[in-house]
């Protein structure tokens, strides 16, 4: 248990350094692609294997797939001998430094490992689905708002609006349009 | 007659991984994740860092209702799925800034982009 819980972890951290520092951004998201699935494996061993799959699949299928995309549509310098990091880069990892030991300080000094292990919990997919279906059917509901609002946002977001081909098209459209009120 | 006490269940327990471990190693990709989107100068790699700063969030939460003793509770698990949905919704609409970024200014170098002029 120990043993599979050191690989994992290993995994996760040293993939998690490669995606924030490999020079190749296609590289990065391959490496953060690596940090998820270590995840994934870590809510299977911590007896979730429901929010395992979902990680899987959200974050490798979706997430991952949209940052290669990003990555395709940008070209990035960062190919050129430059430096890849910015120009203040030691104040950021100070701060990273600081917090980490902040954090181990607040985790290691309180008695949280007294406690005892209890009993895995059998909590099956249909559990989660009736739950989600009666206690948390208002988070649910906001939950599918939002994603539609996300989705139709970031089309907004990202759609070329200017440019003289879809003009053309309005101008058509505009004329179809006008002809079909002129014969109303 | 009393029973002779079980010498088994602490060698179990020994074994088992505490819940400090994977708080520590939550912690270490938290802090991954935000030195990655403080110091990098690429806009896509700050996306990333924030991407392994939720997924440690998540660890947080699943090693949490793992050790609750009250075992009736789904609230850890009912809130990791509602933020993996948060995190995709902000994944988008990041990416497409980021696209959006790219067509107005030609670039997606933190150092240049520092004007809120358009």
């Amino acid at each position: 248990m120990q043993a599979i819980f050191a690989i994992i972890a290993a995994l996760i951290v040293v993939s998690a350094i490669g995606a924030i520092s490999f020079r190749n951004l296609v590289h990065c998201a391959l490496s953060l692609v690596v940090t998820f699935c270590g995840v994934a494996a870590l809510y299977l061993q911590l007896g979730a294997p429901f929010a395992g799959w979902v990680q899987v699949l959200v974050y490798v299928g979706a997430v991952a797939i949209l940052i290669v995309f990003a990555i395709l549509l940008t070209r990035s310098d960062e190919n050129k001998p430059e430096p890849i990091f910015g120009n203040n880069w030691k104040a950021g990892g100070v701060i990273g430094l600081l917090l980490f030991s902040v954090m181990v300080y607040a985790i290691t000094r309180d008695g949280l490992d007294s406690t005892p292990l209890p009993a895995k919990p059998e909590l099956t997919v249909r559990e989660i689905g009736v739950d989600l279906m009666t206690q948390y059917v208002i988070p649910l509901e906001t939950m599918a708002l939002l994603l539609t609002t996300a989705a139709i946002g970031a089309v907004i977001i990202a759609i070329r609006l200017c440019n003289p081909e879809s003009s053309a098209d309005s101008d058509t459209h505009a004329k179809a349009a006008g002809s079909v009120e002129a014969t109303h | 007659m009393p029973r002779p006490p079980v010498r088994l269940k602490p060698l179990i327990e020994t074994k088992m991984i505490p819940l400090s471990y994977y708080l520590i190693l939550a912690a270490l990709i938290f802090c991954v994740g935000m030195a990655g989107a403080l110091m990098r100068r690429n806009l896509i790699l700050t996306l990333v860092g924030i991407e392994l700063m939720l997924n440690a969030a998540n660890l947080n939460f699943i090693a949490f209702w793992r050790y609750n003793p009250s075992a009736a509770s789904h609230a850890g698990i009912m809130f990791v799925i509602f933020s993996i949905a948060i995190a995709a919704a902000e994944a988008s609409v990041g990416l497409a800034l980021v696209i959006s970024i790219y067509r107005h200014y030609k670039t997606i170098n933190l150092d240049k982009i520092d004007s809120l002029k358009g």
